[in-house]
């Protein structure tokens, strides 16, 4: 399978400051298209940053600096003649904890199509609001009550929810930034699920803290260690051969 | 090395029965200082409702009113010698008035009940100090024993203005500048505040430059509201030429007092809504603006509307900074302009209190009442609004 592999996302010489701290050294990383790739390491290791730094949400810190090259499909994301608002619709994001917007659930799915005038409201959106919803496997759970908050599902539905609201502006690639976290195994287990579904067709890019899950649900695994890229490779390779030292402690338990 | 069981009470534990000594003292200290302030609240409302409840009603005396030519020129001729300082003065100088629009009624007698003399009223509802002379005293017991007195609503006193009759006076022309001052100040400063809070919220820069003007802001907040009378008077009469006593004056003056309130209130309910909603509408492509509008404020608003309403509550209640700017004034009839003198509710009611005779005393209180009526009702919106914002996200 590692015959016809294509770089959705390309890293090169990646560094980030906030204010004069460093928090991430210079990585180079590629991530593969319609394969899962999981970001895994200790807290502050630079994961979750250097996650933001693919859809450009730590452009709202305003200390945050970032130098080196992110492309995707070929296209540099930090050159200044870039769109982030469009970027955003290319590389959707799923949040640590739930945050469905305290609407309906039809609105929080309908919601970004509409701004950027994906489809009209009508039957389109009736549409397409469905077609998410199925596609985050949800639609059986929530058809009835489309208009009820989206606030007022549990835990695991508002996180496919979210899923549902990402997918609905058809983004090329999903970040999910420790999307299980808040959630119990049961809730845990459909998004893994739902992942393994949702790879046919996007890019996922997935933060962990959990290693099991990491192996259950990711083709390619980086292990990344104050702000460094320590080891990148198939997720049988890392979690059964690293060739690191310090990745074996980790994923074996010594210390994170 | 066990320790020996302790958690049982008695001997075994003589911390325990201090420990609750303290919890129990302290408890009382507590119920004594709330039991304190409601004294302090009950015996305010006691003793303000117990003396508005006269003002509310007015004597007035039955009495034979001749229509004679004389009265045209001469009021008194109207009426018994005797008993023109038992009608209401302001009663009879509308006479000749009538007897110019109605010429038909002259000649003719008939009995009325007409308002009588606030001495009377207040000598009737047993104040003392009613001032009433004893032989006017005789008069009026007589009248009272035949049925010839009594007591009626004082409609008079929503309907009219100030007057120097204190039978006359009412609280309409306050009322109708407090009305036209607050809706300035809200039509100014909630736009003003709200934009200015969000611009400094979701879009400004944080550096010292907003630091200062937050800083600035806060203590905008704390300052003696006089000073913004002089400010008010400096910029708005001096320089910019608004009318003295205007509502158009006191509501720009009064909105630059609310505004830090409107700003402080708005700044913090933006800030309680979730950073977490904030990043869902980011990371779905929405720009700064559709972020704010769309989801922000929406979340945001009755925490707004709660902290403008409080706001503007303070500013209705205000005195200081009116007198500046010549608010303090008497006010015969209800202004019809923003740029008519006038005045308003707390200033008429301090008006009312520095005057000596009895049916001030009671109208001041009576205007207190009205104002805490309609300061308690706008808090009870701002609560009302509250409550129905405290959703969970």
């Amino acid at each position: 399978m590692s015959t016809e592999l294509t770089n959705k996302i390309t890293v090169r010489d990646l560094k980030l400051w906030y204010g004069d701290f460093q928090a991430i050294n210079g990585i180079d990383l590629d991530i593969y298209s319609g394969k899962v790739t999981a970001f895994i390491g200790p807290s502050g290791c630079g994961k979750s940053t250097f996650l933001r730094t693919m859809n450009r949400m730590n452009d709202r810190i305003a200390s945050c600096r970032v130098e080196g090259q992110i492309l995707l499909e070929g296209q540099d994301i930090y050159a200044p003649e870039v769109d982030v608002v469009q970027l955003r619709t290319h590389v959707g994001m799923v949040f640590q904890k739930p945050n469905p917007f305290p609407k309906s659930i039809y609105e929080n799915i309908a919601y970004a199509p509409r701004i950027h005038g994906i489809v009209h409201d009508g039957p389109e959106m009736d549409e397409l609001v469905e077609k998410s919803l199925r596609k985050a496997s949800i639609w059986e759970e929530v058809k009835d009550k489309l208009q009820q908050p989206g606030t007022a599902l549990s835990g695991g539905q508002q996180q496919r929810l979210c899923i549902a609201r990402t997918i609905a502006v058809e983004p090329d690639v999903i970040l999910m930034d420790e999307p299980c976290s808040a959630l119990d195994p049961i809730a845990t287990a459909k998004i893994e699920e739902l992942m393994d579904e949702l790879k046919q067709e996007y890019t996922i890019v997935i933060v962990t803290h959990n290693m099991q899950q990491a192996a259950r649900v990711s083709d390619y695994t980086a292990y990344f260690y104050l702000g460094d890229l320590v080891e990148f490779g198939e997720t049988t390779q890392i979690f059964t051969a690293p060739r690191h030292q310090k990745t074996e402690d980790y994923i074996t338990g010594r210390f994170g | 090395m066990n320790k020996p069981i302790n958690y049982i009470a008695g001997a075994a534990n003589p911390r325990q029965k201090q420990r609750e000594r303290a919890d129990t003292r302290f408890r009382l200290y507590g119920m004594t200082a709330l039991a304190l302030a409601m004294m302090f609240l009950v015996f305010f409302f006691i003793d303000i409702i117990g003396k508005a409840i006269p003002a509310f009603y007015q004597t007035e005396v039955h009495v034979t009113i001749n229509y004679v030519e004389a009265a045209k020129t001469n009021y008194n001729k109207a009426i018994d010698h005797k008993l023109s300082h038992i009608v209401s003065r302001g009663w009879l100088r509308g006479l000749p008035q009538y007897l110019q629009a109605h010429p038909e009624m002259i000649g003719s007698s008939s009995e009325e009940w007409v308002a009588a003399d606030s001495r009377v009223d207040q000598y009737i509802k047993q104040h003392d100090g009613h001032g009433l002379k004893s032989r006017y005293q005789k008069i009026v017991d007589e009248m009272s024993a035949d049925g010839r007195v009594r007591q009626v609503f004082n409609s008079g006193f929503f309907t009219t203005g100030d007057s120097k009759l204190p039978e006359q006076a009412g609280i309409m022309a306050a009322a109708v500048g407090s009305v036209f001052t607050l809706l300035l100040t809200m039509l100014v400063a909630v736009p003003i505040g709200v934009m200015t809070a969000i611009y400094l919220e979701e879009f400004a820069d944080d550096n010292t430059v907003t630091r200062a003007i937050e800083v600035n802001i806060n203590n905008l907040a704390a300052i003696p509201s006089i000073l913004y009378g002089l400010l008010g008077l400096a910029i708005f009469i001096n320089f910019m030429g608004v009318p003295r006593s205007s509502a158009l004056a006191g509501g720009l003056t009064l909105a630059l007092m609310t505004l830090p309130i409107i700003i402080i209130a708005t700044r913090a309910s933006l800030r309680a809504v979730p950073e977490t909603i904030r990043e869902a509408a980011y990371g779905l492509g929405a720009s700064s603006l559709q972020t704010v509008w769309h989801h922000v404020l929406p979340l945001a608003m009755p925490g707004i509307l709660t902290g403008s309403i409080i706001g503007l509550a303070q500013a209705m209640g205000e005195t200081a900074p009116l007198i500046i700017v010549g608010m303090m004034a008497y006010i015969p009839e209800p202004s019809s302009s923003i740029l008519d003198a006038t005045t308003v509710l707390p200033a008429q009611v301090y008006t009312w209190s520095t005057e000596s005779m009895g049916g001030y005393a009671e109208r001041t209180s009576a205007g207190i009442l009205v104002l805490l009526t309609v300061l308690l009702s706008l808090n009870a919106v701002a609560v009302k609004l509250r409550n129905r914002s405290q959703q969970t996200w």
